[in-house]
């Protein structure tokens, strides 16, 4: 049994930076599906409006946990190495994409009626009308809830460590099982997680209250 | 106490002369002043009611006769001078706060109802609740107050179902039931049409008839006229004219209140 | 090379996923209640409390909201455990999930609970209710009609994160369909299955909500009216 040294605390850091990573590829590549999956739940055809509302309601009604299992036996029978950086990337971008597009689509909505109508009448088409007008003023509304969900992606790539991913949370059960001192472990992975997340939800409020004002 | 008997003819049932006038003070307002910040909003305010008698206070909007009644209630503190209301001095501390609400009623401009209650449910939840009556004892005084507003039929209704005047009806109904000792009136129909209003200022002059002690901030001035035993003026947080509804009307002792009474507001 | 699913394991499997099922329902709604109950006082007392009881509630939801359940749950079982206090999984589990649900509650509820008219507040005074009186029967299911999506939504998420304590061996679905993934080597087969029976469970649970709010908010059944 060791003693909870700078050394871990050096080694929990350093993990930190590979959730900080799997982060980063959960919002982009859940980014480019969650706008995919907004525009296609506002568009005009039902077919794709069904689909994106049917992928959204899967996802949304699974357990983080299983779709990551999905993912990590799922490549294995598609003959990939069972690599669990790729396996939670990917279940990730399935998982934020999914939560991304609703919360999209809401700020879609919420940009007024008149709005369209407006550019409507100027004889903008529909993809004008989404580049200039529309897209532009759902980004503003955007803002504040997406980094509030920044918060979930973060706290959600501890389950990453499930599959063997070495990020925050998994580097945290490997001290612990150097040292035997769970709860200073955990306390210091939490105040680490809290660091990363706090500015993230204080931003999401301060944005929140000048969009208000704004208005 | 009042000096004309056709004063008395616009409210039946009441006897000018008779004991009820004679009685005590039941609102005693001596010299109050109030400051909303920086801004002096009563500046030395007396006045007096009695027993069974209906005051008007008129006057513009911002003439502070609102914070007046709400001071009266304790909702406002003041910070100068003295209200005792029902025996009660309203500036002491939170304890005999339960007794003043018992004696005193309100009735407030937007109603206030509780929408998650059936009209009935907001009669008897303080009957229930604050004066410990039984659920079947509180279910027959809600019957009679809401028959005495004309609205015995309601009594399963939701307030969202009713209209303005019901509503408004309700809730003097509701301020009714506690049998208070005085019922104070801030504006209580300036929120309605005018159908609307006929109706609830029917109720108040009914309620008047029976005696009710009753202060009221108003914008109807020939309500006022017709159904007050006192009328104050207020303006810019004093008391301008003060007396009896008659006398006042017809000889104002202010070139304000003869302009206020000109312009028929 | 095509890959041959193979679902045979359920002929004689499929009770072990309804008793996983069962379990992760018995685990939630408890969570979920109690959750709830500490949620809405934590709620009341920061919208009614003195300063310090705010700012000690506003740390408390700001912590657990800002550090994933995993961990929460990781200190509750094995940290307690270090300390001396023996808790068993199901023990830790419910605790660390209520400890979490709370925090989410009382954002929820405080919200709701804020959102109370100043005048209802004054008519509910002015008829001699105290501020107890006041508070449960005028403000707080106003406030909880006024947040119940919000508040359903949450609760079904919860369901769904429980799968998490699957980690410290707690029994619930996401166990069981652990282990008989290991037994039959059908790894892929028994996690869709699994993946089915959480998304019915989420429909059960969104209708169940629904059916409690119709018996909670009286008024909006019978007018059909929302506050």
């Amino acid at each position: 049994m060791n003693q909870f040294t700078s050394v871990h605390v050096i080694y929990l850091l350093e993990a930190a930076r590979w959730t900080l990573l799997l982060s980063l590829i959960a919002l982009l590549g859940g980014g480019i599906l969650g706008l995919a999956l907004a525009l296609a739940r506002v568009s005009r055809l039902p077919v794709l409006r069904v689909m994106a509302i049917a992928y959204i309601q899967i996802v949304q009604g699974t357990p983080l946990l299983v779709l990551l299992f999905l993912s990590y036996f799922g490549l294995s029978l598609a003959g990939y190495r069972l690599d669990p950086l790729v396996a939670a990337g990917l279940s990730l971008t399935f998982y934020v994409g999914a939560f991304l597009g609703e919360i999209w689509r809401g700020c879609i909505e919420a940009v007024p009626r008149t709005q369209w109508e407006a550019s409507d009448c100027l004889g903008l088409n529909r993809f004008q009308q989404y580049t200039h007008v529309i897209l532009p003023q759902a980004v503003r509304i955007a803002t504040a809830p997406t980094v509030g969900f920044m918060v979930q992606v973060v706290k959600n790539t501890s389950l990453a460590s499930i599959i063997g991913f070495v990020e925050l949370t998994r580097a945290g059960q490997i001290v612990n099982n150097s040292t035997f001192q769970p709860f200073l472990v955990f306390l210091f992975v939490g105040a680490i997680y809290f660091a990363i997340c706090y500015p993230l939800s204080v931003a999401s409020r301060v944005l929140e209250r000048k969009l208000h004002v704004a208005r | 106490m009042s000096q004309d008997s056709s004063l008395a003819a616009g409210r039946p049932g009441r006897d000018p002369d008779g004991p009820a006038n004679a009685s005590g003070v039941v609102v005693s307002v001596q010299n109050v002043t109030k400051y909303f910040g920086p801004l002096k909003v009563l500046d030395g305010v007396s006045l007096e009611v009695r027993q069974g008698q209906l005051v008007a206070i008129v006057g513009r909007s911002g003439s502070g006769k609102s914070t007046l009644l709400r001071c009266m209630n304790g909702l406002e503190a003041i910070q100068g001078g003295r209200i005792v209301i029902c025996g009660h001095d309203v500036g002491i501390g939170r304890s005999n706060r339960a007794e003043l609400r018992r004696d005193v009623g309100m009735v407030f401009q937007s109603y206030n109802l509780f929408p998650h209650f059936t009209v009935e449910r907001n009669i008897t939840l303080a009957l229930t609740l604050v004066k410990k009556n039984t659920k079947v004892e509180a279910a027959r005084i809600a019957a009679e107050v809401l028959a005495l507003v004309g609205l015995a039929d309601k009594n399963s209704a939701y307030p969202e179902q009713l209209s303005g005047g019901q509503q408004q009806r309700v809730a003097i109904a509701r301020s009714l039931a506690l049998s208070p000792q005085v019922m104070l009136f801030d504006e209580v129909t300036s929120a309605l049409d005018p159908e609307l209003t006929i109706e609830v200022l029917k109720v108040m002059e009914d309620l008047a008839g029976r005696g009710m002690t009753m202060v009221l901030v108003t914008h109807e001035m020939a309500f006022a006229r017709r159904v007050a035993d006192q009328v104050v003026f207020m303006h810019k947080g004093k008391v301008w004219e003060a007396g009896p509804t008659a006398q006042v009307f017809a000889h104002p002792a202010t070139a304000e209140f003869a302009q206020f009474i000109g312009t028929g507001l | 090379m095509t890959y041959k699913f193979d679902f045979s394991f359920l002929a004689e499997r499929w009770p072990a996923f309804l008793e996983g099922a069962w379990l992760t329902i018995q685990l939630t709604v408890v969570s979920i209640a109690l959750g709830f109950v500490l949620g809405t006082l934590c709620a009341v007392l920061r919208v009614y409390g003195g300063g310090v009881v705010r700012r000690l509630i506003g740390g408390y939801v700001e912590t657990i909201r800002n550090t994933p359940l995993l961990v929460q749950i990781f200190l509750v079982y094995f940290g307690l455990a270090s300390l001396g206090l023996k808790l068993g999984a199901e023990l830790s589990a419910i605790i660390a999930l209520v400890i979490n649900v709370g925090a989410y509650t009382t954002e929820i509820m405080r919200a709701g609970i804020e959102a109370t008219g100043k005048t209802q507040l004054e008519a509910a005074d002015c008829l001699g209710l105290s501020r107890v009186q006041t508070i449960l029967h005028i403000v707080l299911l106003p406030a909880m009609e006024r947040v119940y999506p919000a508040l359903s939504s949450q609760f079904v998420l919860l369901m769904l994160a429980s799968s998490v304590t699957s980690q410290i061996s707690a029994e619930e679905l996401t166990a069981v369909a652990n282990v008989i993934q290991s037994d039959t080597y059908r790894s892929f087969e028994v996690y869709l299955v699994v993946a089915v029976v959480y998304l019915t469970l989420s429909f059960l649970y969104r209708f169940g909500f629904w059916l409690i709010g119709r018996v909670l908010f009286v008024r909006r059944r019978r007018i059909g009216a929302a506050i």
